[in-house]
């Protein structure tokens, strides 16, 4: 009986072979603390009675939902964050550079066979390099500070194979909502995804970690793109022997699998108010739309941006509508202004803000009232995310919002 | 350890995801007690006032489902929710309330047998006891039991610094 990904790298992380179901204590390569979180887990970690952190150099502080402030009390967060790295010497810390998750692969804080912790759900994006990586609360948090170690149930894994090529108008942001809707809600609860196929194959690194940031919406655990050629040039390593080995072998054993034909998705939207609720943007077509969102650790980088930009080149968003661009770091903020990108979609009406969290936790940069409706392409569209309860949020591609900003109402790019 | 209680039942559905149990607008709030009466706000903003210490929340599946946020679990306990019964538990919450010494069961059947304000009987490890029915109940695996009998981590923790 082979081993699927999952199982081979927690496997390599606590040296012996382990399969789905067993209970194992895992030593940690990297953590990530964001800005929401720091206090407490400063707290807990006091409260705990430790002296020092276990090890400083794998610990990542990260300043981002709150940024810039928006509240009387915010920057209480970042004092507090900084009074903490001073005192336990965390130097990998990042006041104003992006959001978590698109600065942990980018920065190169995490690689192929890494297992990382962090204090966001969407913790899970860094399977996109063939890590492990899951979201965990502060009290865990302050644990591992302490002891550099986590226990872990070995997940289960559904297998997803994608093969063939995708339709011109479907991104990957459309497979993984596509994925959740058939899995629903909790489908993947506790679960391992494994994504492959010719159709993840051929894809950037970039689509992939739009995929698996969004796989704890489907409840998993973790999600996993086996490292290849392609993750190893965006990780700035050599693709040797030591990283295929982390591949999953062909009788490894899966909890179900999943296949898919890439010609056969359309475009899609989330609608309110469940991550599961998806339907083709055709059904929906003509749907008056108050503001469009591009951007979120989900689907603000480069290629989200130029996707967007190919469509609204030339052209003006509605009259009416309020079309906001957050670029997901300070680095894809400058790729986006060297290329033309940035001023193709200034030039056609959008407001471009600060790199952060801001708009998809609903705390700054364009929340809505009643009855509004956004279309955005980040990644939950829960009760009063974006405002208030009853603001309406579809989840959709950057091609989808593109083409709605120009029509002002739901539209297929 | 035969643990038994009553408690006075609150009915939630499936999916109660993180930001119904506490939106984000109020996780930096200096302490748990000032975060208590935004609880379940944006699905029943009149839920939090009536919560009673004791009372047991009794939900669908993927309870807990979204953010990390463990404001979540601590704002449940700070309410003095006496336990959750759901059908299933979505896993970031499930580890943040166990953490954090909050007592979760998984149960699919009590659902259909009460009814909000009914009065239930919970015998940890063993049966719920409702509007005249016994519904079996597994125990929690023994890494998770020794943490919550310690109290949740942070004292589990504490002992293992030689502080308590």
């Amino acid at each position: 009986m082979g081993y699927t990904a999952i199982e081979k790298i927690i496997g390599r992380n606590v040296n012996k072979k382990v399969h789905a179901g067993e209970i194992v204590m895992t030593n940690v390569d990297r953590v990530m603390i964001d800005d929401i979180m720091v206090a407490f887990v400063k707290e807990k970690f006091e409260e705990m009675g430790f002296k020092k952190i276990w090890d400083p150099e794998k610990v990542v502080l990260i300043y981002d939902h709150f940024l810039p402030a928006s509240q009387v009390d915010d920057t209480r967060q970042f004092k507090a964050g900084n009074e903490f790295a001073s005192k336990y010497n965390i130097s990998h810390i990042h006041r104003s550079d992006g959001i978590c998750h698109q600065l942990m692969p980018e920065q190169g804080y995490v690689k192929p066979g890494d297992i990382a912790f962090g204090t966001d759900s969407h913790t899970v994006t860094y399977g996109c390099v063939g890590a492990f990586s899951s979201g965990i609360g502060y009290t865990e948090m302050a644990g591992i500070l302490g002891t550099g170690q986590l226990w872990v149930k070995v997940p289960e894994t559904i297998k997803i194979t994608i093969d063939g090529k995708l339709p011109s108008n479907v991104t990957s942001k459309d497979i993984i909502l596509k994925i959740i809707g058939d899995l629903r809600a909790d489908g993947a609860t506790y679960k391992c995804l494994e994504f492959c196929g010719s159709t993840i194959f051929n894809m950037s690194v970039a689509g992939r970690m739009t995929m698996s940031n969004m796989v704890v919406e489907a409840g998993a655990k973790c999600a996993v793109f086996t490292a290849d050629e392609a993750t190893c040039e965006y990780c700035g390593l050599e693709y040797n022997d030591n990283i295929k080995e982390l591949a999953a072998d062909y009788d490894a054993v899966y909890v179900r699998e999943l296949r898919y034909d890439a010609k056969d998705f359309v475009p899609v939207l989330a609608c309110p108010s469940q991550v599961d609720n998806i339907h083709p943007v055709k059904e929906y077509e003509g749907i008056a739309v108050d503001q469009v969102f591009l951007g979120s650790c989900t689907n603000g980088r480069l290629e989200d941006l130029q996707t967007a930009a190919a469509i609204l080149k030339g052209k003006k968003i509605a009259k009416y509508l309020r079309f906001i661009v957050t670029p997901a770091s300070v680095k894809v903020y400058n790729e986006a202004l060297a290329d033309g990108t940035i001023k193709i979609l200034a030039d056609a009406g959008a407001i471009i803000t600060h790199p952060g969290c801001g708009l998809c936790c609903g705390r700054a940069g364009g929340i809505l009232c009643d009855d509004e409706v956004v279309v955005a392409t980040n990644n939950r569209n829960f009760l009063g995310r974006m405002g208030t309860s009853k603001v309406k949020i579809y989840l959709a591609s950057p091609a989808t919002a593109a083409m709605t900003a120009i029509k002002g109402v739901i539209s297929e790019p | 350890m035969s643990d038994k209680f009553n408690g006075k039942v609150w009915v939630l559905g499936d999916d109660i995801d993180t930001d119904i149990i506490l939106p984000t607008e109020y996780l930096a709030l200096k302490t748990v007690d000032d975060m208590k009466p935004y609880a379940f706000s944006p699905l029943r903003p009149e839920l939090a006032a009536k919560i009673n210490p004791g009372d047991i929340i009794v939900a669908g599946k993927n309870f807990g489902c979204g953010s990390s946020r463990e404001q979540a679990p601590e704002v449940v306990k700070a309410l003095g929710i006496r336990c959750i019964i759901a059908k299933s538990y979505a896993r970031i919450f499930f580890r943040n309330a166990i953490n954090n010494g909050v007592l979760l069961i998984e149960n699919d059947k009590i659902q259909d047998l009460v009814k909000e304000g009914d009065d239930i009987e919970v015998t940890v490890g063993e049966k719920i006891s409702a509007n005249g029915n016994d519904v079996s109940i597994n125990s929690l695996p023994d890494n998770l039991v020794e943490i919550l009998n310690a109290g949740g981590l942070v004292k589990a923790m504490r002992k293992r610094n030689g502080l308590d």
